[in-house]
């Protein structure tokens, strides 16, 4: 059933709205949500929201509980290929929890988290930016960590990613439910305006194990879950462009890298000179890439994750 | 006077990014000041050009008090300016948002490691800063209230009011949270416009910034004192939201006594021009904030109210 949880007027002839499908079946209690387009240029969760609620809607009577699908949040941003909200200048994830007495968006993300706030567990689908490809991954806070470890591995992603408490920004939808005891996950796939139909289909099947280990789908669910790399073994090494220019790759996202591979070049494309030759300085997991070429000074070209720390 | 490159980064087809200091005076670390870090603060690198302007001659008539160091960064942002971009024009990040910076990061951290490398340390920093909703304010200094701030010493800018309010959790990356960390007595200066010059709020601006200088004994600058501040918080505004979208007609603006029943603005029917809305006072007193762009959404922040 859909069901319109914002509805507040534009100023001429449309309302703003933000839906989200409720699937229910049986009488289990749990409730989990899957949330994406808060960043309206971050697409790969369309697919997802698709995927689930067709094979939700074919085999519903394994269903024990509700689902709750919520495809943008910014659905001025989605419909008109806009990262942010268009008219507001601030970032929709960094205005959490919201304000009741604020602006019509501070107030939109406030009523978003009553929404969302007592499910047993949220989603928050997120695919990078326009600039950067990513791995399937879960992002989760270290002061959650115990709690949410256990729910990110049934999620058929390859990475999982504890950030140290210092570098969480706390007025982001998933810092604020978790700090209301609503369990939420961030998975970050893809890249910023595509769909990688791969890693949909992946997410989805992780999403319905995770379903029949809460016991909400009795279902059909993919038993070769993949097993995900948590990032508490090794560290993550951020390779950054030292020169402004293009870059050219010299290996494909998702490799396993060695110390001193040629990852790519970053040239200058008046003189045919190459300004800066990027290596990677650990043996690892590169799990992200930048594929947009123009690059400044100072731009996030990849990360990689090693499990032999650099002394 | 001395002008110095603070900043240069290169850029792939664009001319180098640079960001320029001024500096007058020698001798301990007084007051550093940041003008536009947004491509749209036309009116803060206005004023910022102004408050240069004025200390030049101050220096030429030998008014500025020995011992005092004034750094001024009028411009951090303006390849976002020359192409009509709020924020980086590359990736749309927010410099204000990425304090105290990283020099191995990204590009606008980097930007803001490199402001903060040059303007920390200083016993005041003012920020010539603009606020994320649309519309005026009445000019005034904005401090955290981090537990660091002296409100005696904001009065001394002479402005109308002093809003003392709580940092939410986006404020821990802005430059003047960063400087009251580092030991800086930090102040937001809100001249009233963003985008657009209004030369009697950036003057009201400038002079308070002169007469900030003067009172702290760092230029000999008499002036006129300002104002007596009215110092106020969150609780002291009554907010007034939108119960209609559409277009805005507005009657009252920033800085009008109000009083209990007036008629602030009316929110009229795009297609036929019928009052759908009118926004009345509450309560008596001066209106601090007033939404001015043409069209009004439904639900949000039209007028902001000093209760009395």
């Amino acid at each position: 059933m859909i069901k319109t949880i914002i509805s507040e007027g534009l100023p001429v002839d449309e309302q703003l709205i933000i839906r989200k499908n409720t699937i229910q079946h049986g009488n289990g209690t749990k409730r989990i949500c899957i949330v994406t387009g808060t960043h309206g240029d971050e697409l790969e969760g369309q697919y997802v929201c698709f995927e689930l609620i067709r094979r939700l809607n074919e085999s519903i009577e394994h269903l024990n509980g509700t689902v709750e699908v919520y495809p943008a949040l910014n659905p001025l941003g989605v419909d008109s290929v806009s990262r942010g909200i268009p008219t507001f200048d601030l970032d929709m994830n960094r205005i959490f929890p919201g304000d009741p007495n604020g602006h019509l968006i501070e107030y939109t993300a406030f009523k978003i988290v009553e929404d969302l706030k007592g499910a047993d567990m949220v989603i928050d689908i997120h695919a990078s930016n326009i600039f950067l490809r990513e791995m399937p991954q879960a992002r989760i806070n270290v002061q959650t960590s115990r709690k949410l470890i256990p729910f990110a591995k049934m999620l058929n992603i390859d990475f999982i990613w504890i950030h140290d408490a210092a570098t969480v920004l706390e007025a982001t939808l998933a810092y604020s439910l978790n700090a209301l005891k609503t369990p939420t996950i961030v998975v970050e796939m893809g890249i910023g305006m595509r769909i990688t139909r791969t890693y949909g289909n992946r997410l989805v099947d992780g999403i319905f194990n995770m379903m029949r280990k809460m016991d909400m789908w009795h279902g059909a669910a993919l038993k070769n879950i993949s097993k995900p790399t948590v990032s508490t073994k090794g560290e993550v090494h951020f390779l950054n462009a030292e020169f402004s220019g293009i870059i050219i790759p010299s290996v494909s996202h998702s490799d396993i890298v060695k110390k001193g591979d040629l990852l790519c070049q970053i040239v200058d494309s008046y003189q045919g000179v190459i300004l800066q030759n990027v290596f990677s300085p650990v043996d690892g997991l590169l799990f992200t890439l930048r594929t947009y070429p123009v690059v400044y000074e100072g731009s996030l070209l990849a990360r990689i994750y090693s499990e032999t720390t650099e002394k | 006077m001395t002008e110095e490159i603070l900043f240069t980064l290169k850029s792939p087809y664009r001319d180098d990014f640079k960001i320029r200091g001024f500096r007058f005076g020698c001798g301990e670390k007084s007051v550093a000041i940041v003008g536009a870090m947004r491509g749209n603060e036309v009116q803060q690198q206005f004023t910022c050009s102004q408050v240069v302007k004025n200390l030049l001659a101050i220096e030429k008539a030998g008014k500025l008090i020995p011992g005092h160091e004034i750094l001024i960064i009028p411009s951090a942002n303006h390849f976002s300016m020359n192409i009509n971009k709020r924020f980086w024009a590359m990736d749309n990040t927010d410099i204000n948002r990425m304090f105290p910076g990283y020099d191995k990061g990204e590009t606008t951290q980097r930007i803001a490691a490199a402001i903060f490398e040059n303007v920390r340390g200083y016993k005041y920093g003012i920020q010539l800063a603009s606020f994320y909703m649309p519309g005026d304010f009445i000019p005034h200094v904005r401090m955290m209230d981090t537990g660091f701030q002296n409100v005696k010493l904001a009065k001394k800018f002479g402005l109308p009011f002093v809003m003392i309010r709580k940092p939410l959790p986006y404020d821990t990356a802005v430059l003047n949270y960063n400087w009251q960390v580092f030991d800086t007595q930090a102040f937001s200066i809100y001249s009233g416009d963003t985008d657009i010059i209004n030369k009697d709020t950036a003057k009201m601006a400038w002079l308070s910034i002169l007469r900030f200088l003067h009172n702290m004994k760092i230029i000999d600058n008499t002036m006129h004192e300002g104002y007596t501040s009215c110092v106020i918080k969150d609780a002291n505004l009554e907010t007034i939201i939108s119960n209609q979208s559409g277009i805005l007609y507005g009657l009252r603006g920033a800085n009008d006594e109000v009083k209990k029943g007036d008629i602030l603005a009316k929110i009229l029917d795009p297609f036929t021009g019928e009052v759908r809305s009118e926004i009345i006072s509450p309560l008596d007193g001066t209106i601090f904030f007033a939404h001015q762009k043409p069209l009004v959404h439904h639900n949000t922040v039209m007028f902001k109210i000093v209760r009395f």
